[in-house]
């Protein structure tokens, strides 16, 4: 058998071998000179492209980045005070070790995920406007991320901790920053710029999951009194602008929970996102729900599994694996809508952005400081979606 | 061995009255959730001196609103205000959706197209505008792109186009006499050719040969537009043309920065979407069914018109929705760059008078109110479209 | 080693043993649709009953009514001295002792093959994990497929996911098994496998109620032959008599159509 086989690749190896150049002009006739229309539409898209490119070039080239680079730490991480930015530093470099030791642990998309914030970390030390010290912290996540991928590569055994740790992330990182009792923790009032979106995002996603699912599974009962207000509930948040719950959340919410409880502007921004985030999920959740087919409903039953089981064991983890890319992609909306809280005046990314540009020494240079933001933006939700996409087809090719 | 005793089987293991237990118990928790919230409401109410009720809506409103439909002074009462503030919120939803769809359908049909240099653009063009946030699209072109054009004395053109850094002047329709008469003749021709459509079609299906229903309703129509021309005299509308008296832009119609950023940024952002809607219901269509229309003889574009495209209608009309719905909903964006829909001038009602909880209800009412419209809206084409199934 | 299936019955004739299913007065309405008319039955311990009809005729929500997956409006249903009332725990008790196999077989794709069998016994029966896995295991030999038990559902063929679904429902050690047209939706090559577990487990003294379409099988291992028509019994009894003898008319045609 192996001999047959042998035969067959050394034929297709032969056939395979036309010229490069051959294969070249192939390409380009038929992706781009088919036929005439073609050849046009090509000739036209050529000049454009070209167009752009310069255009953007000379853009690049041509403004001043100052705005951008005096106010990266604002842009960053807001007002946090510089002396404690090392505690951040720390939750930087923890998360990318485990970036790193997961890449070596499971390969795949993650080593994307990985690379790219390596790169990302990378330009920002090599550009001259960060101080030494950033390059110095900067320098030790880039490498632990590669130091923990070699790690992963060779101690499998280190998949549970990592595990752990993913989960404890959170956690941990608040903790580092509240100061875990025994040094001053930094008040929320002062978290900004990047920092505050990622945060923002991550709770955001985090507290609206267990809300969803149980929206998702009342709107679903038999019960018309649970299934009747969790419709109303979500068709309801479905319904309005998120800048509306935003608005709602900052002027009714104190109204609502009466006077003697203080709640800071960011609390009720977190509040307004899981409750916005925790809609949308429930609409995702219940597709997945609704994939699944009766007869698993009717095999666990026959089983003698009660419903609280049979949630558990049968239905949900086939729910919650079908609605994955879409759970993704929730996320990556959540991390682009934080950029509202700018028009509320809270200073997240954009926010803190929109206060930079009112500074008048920067007039006029508004489009560098948002092209950046914007690119940031990008690159972050293109990773995400480009992660989900991954996911989906590795998930796809799971179920037969 | 006897049988049990149907013995009476306790309340909390009743199949048939658990779930009402559960439900009772569910209405309590609630209730006292919204009881104990209603109660530091009205606490707080109290405190401030506030009552609840609509009267104030008949107040003065005493605050400028830029631009608006309808004609508003400061002295209007904030119902007024209310109102124009919807109509700017229809006005950019209207004009977006349409952009937006043309911009989608384009960008849609070309992320097919097997020219690669024109896929890749399109793609480029959906990654880019889809992953950056609207609202920072809306700055960019507010504060960068609108905002540093030169000023209206220096404004510069493209035609009878004018951007200054007050906004736009373009070229606008105007109503004359004949408007009514004209808006009349158009749904007479429309019906007409409709009918004329169908009948052809038939026609043609019973004769077996092309009556060329497409052309001739083409040639019916700019026949009976021609002869409408000359039997009124002039044009449905008439043109007005913007033209600089010193200060400002007469004639034509001027959108301001603000609209403008909403209006475009609100188009791109969504018309990445109904590209991906657009691919994804072209794609969506069977393979089998192209296959089969080759096989019958159908060329190309005809076997695009009669076979695919109603079939990725059906699945494109669900997720577009949501995207109109969506784009409605985004308008309310506008606030950020001054332009008054109705949840900024919402906002500055209740930064007036206080009243949070009657104006959050209107608002919440018209939004609502555009979910459900545009649902049927959509109901009504899909029910058009729909397959009849067993 | 417990032997999982049951052999009380073997040594006492049939005639003699206990009623495991009493059926009285059995009435179901779908609606304005009457499903079930006056069904009365009773199952005898170690029985094999086959019950034959048209479809439509109302035979698999016959059987659907003894575990609870589908509610009766009138009449009684008793299954090991426990009575199918609104009692939640009752219905618990029932599910637990019946076993029920379904045409599209309904394995959880999420799950490994051992995990399949062994999640009921673990859960509900309360098992510690260990022994569920062992009488996993052994199950899977009884069905002639041990070496699947790692595997996921989709990657067995159709009678392979049917012979787990067997052991899935053995592995609770119900008293009485209930099978809804098992092979109806397996390729003709993979019929006999199934059937041939089913035949062997009906030696083994297991009280089977069996819907299906398969003759050969009918009349080789039926201790009784129901059939069923617009959701009545139209007639009953041993396989000679239905199938050499029928009496009454639409039996004759169903057999017709049939054979």
């Amino acid at each position: 058998m192996d001999n047959v086989q042998l035969n067959n690749s050394e034929k297709m190896a032969e056939s395979t071998s036309l010229s490069r150049l051959v294969k070249v002009q192939l390409w380009l006739k038929v992706n781009l000179f088919k036929d005439w229309k073609n050849a046009i539409l090509t000739i036209i898209a050529a000049m454009f492209t070209v167009f752009i490119i310069v255009r953007v070039s000379n853009f690049i080239a041509e403004s001043d980045w100052s705005v951008v680079s005096a106010n990266l730490r604002l842009l960053m991480v807001g007002q946090f005070p510089v002396e404690e930015i090392w505690r951040l530093w720390i939750a930087v470099i923890l998360i990318s070790v485990l970036f790193g030791a997961s890449w070596g642990l499971w390969r795949g998309v993650i080593g994307h995920v990985a690379i790219t914030l390596s790169a990302i970390m990378l330009i920002f030390a090599a550009v001259p406007y960060t101080e030494s010290i950033t390059k110095l912290y900067l320098g030790v996540s880039i490498v632990s991320i590669y130091l923990f991928y070699a790690f992963g590569r060779k101690l499998p055994v280190l998949k549970i901790p990592v595990l752990i740790l993913w989960i404890l992330i959170i956690p941990i990182a608040v903790g580092i920053i509240n100061g875990f009792g025994i040094i001053e923790p930094v008040s929320t009032n002062v978290w900004g710029g990047f920092l505050l979106t990622l945060v923002l995002a991550s709770v955001a996603i985090i507290c609206s999951f267990p809300i969803g699912l149980l929206l998702a599974v009342g709107r679903r009962s038999k019960l018309p009194v649970i299934k009747y207000t969790c419709i109303v509930y979500i068709e309801l948040i479905r319904g309005m602008p998120l800048i509306m719950i935003l608005f709602i959340g900052q002027l009714l919410l104190p109204m609502f929970i009466g006077g003697e409880i203080q709640i800071d502007n960011v609390l009720r921004a977190m509040i307004a996102f899981t409750l916005f985030s925790a809609a949308y999920l429930a609409e995702n959740i219940r597709g997945g729900l609704q994939s699944i087919p009766r007869g698993q409903f009717e095999a666990g039953q026959a089983l003698g599994l009660n419903h609280f089981k049979l949630m558990v064991f049968v239905i949900l983890p086939q729910a919650l694996k079908a609605v994955i890319p879409a759970m993704v992609g929730q996320f990556i909306s959540i991390f682009k809508d934080t950029s509202l809280v700018a028009v509320i005046g809270l200073a997240d990314f954009l926010g803190m952005a929109k206060k930079v540009a009112a500074n008048p020494e920067y007039l006029g240079k508004y489009m560098e400081l948002y092209v950046f933001i914007a690119l940031m933006y990008f690159v972050f939700c293109y990773l995400m979606s480009h992660v989900s996409k991954a996911l989906e087809k590795s998930l796809g090719a799971g179920n037969r | 061995m006897e049988s049990k005793k149907a013995q009476a089987t306790p309340l909390w293991r009743n199949k048939k009255v658990l779930p009402i237990l559960i439900q009772i118990l569910f209405v309590a928790i609630v209730g006292v959730a919204i009881t104990i919230m209603v109660r530091n409401v009205q606490t707080g109410l109290e405190q401030i001196g506030l009552k609840i009720g609509l009267d104030f809506l008949n107040l003065k409103a005493s605050f400028p609103i830029a631009e608006s439909l309808i004609s508003y002074t400061p002295e209007d009462p904030y119902s007024r205000a209310i109102i124009v503030g919807l109509l700017n919120t229809l006005k950019v939803s209207i004009f977006g959706i349409i952009i937006a769809s043309v911009l989608g359908v384009i960008m849609g049909i070309a992320r097919l197209s097997s020219n690669w240099l024109i896929r890749s653009l399109a793609t480029v063009y959906v990654e880019v505008f889809r992953n950056t946030p609207l609202l920072v699209q809306i700055f960019i072109w507010n504060f960068a792109v609108f905002l540093p054009m030169p000023k209206i004395q220096d404004a510069s053109s493209i035609g009878s186009f004018y951007f200054s850094n007050r906004g736009a002047a373009i070229p606008w329709f105007t109503f004359h006499e004949n408007t009514f008469i004209w808006i009349g003749v158009i749904v007479i021709l429309a019906a007409a050719a409709i009918l004329l459509y169908k009948k052809l079609t038939s026609i043609s299906i019973a004769k077996g040969k092309s009556t060329h229903p497409i052309m001739a309703v083409i040639v019916f129509l700019v026949i009976s537009f021609i002869l409408f021309y000359f039997l009124l005299g002039n044009g449905p509308f008439g043109i007005s043309v913007p033209e600089f008296n010193g200060t400002a832009f007469v004639g034509g119609t001027s959108l301001s920065i603000g609209f403008l950023s909403m209006l475009v940024a609100l188009s791109i952002y969504t018309s990445t979407f109904i590209a991906e809607i657009v691919r994804g219901g072209i794609l969506g269509v069977p393979k089998g069914q192209t296959e089969a229309a080759k096989a019958l003889g159908f060329k190309s574009p005809t076997a695009l018109r009669l076979i695919i495209f109603p079939q990725a209608i059906r699945i494109i009309i669900p997720p577009l929705t949501s995207q109109y719905l969506n784009l409605i909903k985004n308008s309310s964006l506008a606030m950020a760059v001054a332009y008054q829909d109705i949840v900024g001038i919402g906002n500055t009602i209740i930064n007036q008078t206080g009243h949070t909880f009657e104006i959050i209800l209107i608002m919440i009412s018209v939004y609502l109110l555009f979910s459900i419209g545009t649902s049927l809206f959509m109901n009504f084409f899909n029910k058009k479209f729909q397959l009849v199934e067993r | 080693m417990e032997s999982v299936f049951s052999v009380e019955k073997l040594t006492t004739p049939i005639d003699q043993r206990e009623d495991i299913i009493k059926v009285k007065g059995l009435n179901k309405w779908y609606g304005d649709h009457h499903v079930l008319k006056d069904v009365d039955l009773h199952v005898k311990q170690g029985e094999v009953i086959v019950i034959l009809g048209p479809s439509g005729s109302g035979k698999s929500t016959f059987i659907r009514t003894i575990n609870a997956l589908e509610e009766f409006q009138k009449g009684s249903i008793i299954v090991d001295n426990i009575a199918l009332t609104d009692d939640l725990k009752n219905i618990e008790e029932i599910r637990k002792e019946t076993g029920m196999v379904f045409q599209s077989f309904n394995l959880f794709p999420h799950m490994t093959i051992l995990k399949n069998i062994a999640l009921a016994p673990i859960w509900v029966r309360k098992w510690k994990k260990k022994k569920a896995e062992q009488i996993s295991m052994e199950l899977l030999e009884r069905v002639g497929i041990p070496e699947q038990a790692n595997k996921y559902p989709g990657q067995l063929s159709g009678g392979q996911q049917q012979r787990v679904a067997i052991a899935r429902a053995l592995a609770m050690q119900p008293k009485i098994m209930l099978f809804d047209e098992p092979t109806s939706a397996l390729d003709p090559e993979m019929v006999k496998e199934v059937l041939d577990v089913m035949k062997k487990l009906a030696e083994s003294g297991m009280t089977m109620l069996v819907v299906t379409h398969e003759m050969g099988f009918a009349r080789q291992v039926a201790d009784r032959i129901i059939l069923f028509d617009k959701g009545e019994i139209v007639e009953m009894g041993m396989p000679e008599e239905i199938f050499d003898n029928p009496q009454h008319e639409r039996t004759k045609l169903f057999l017709s159509q049939i054979l």
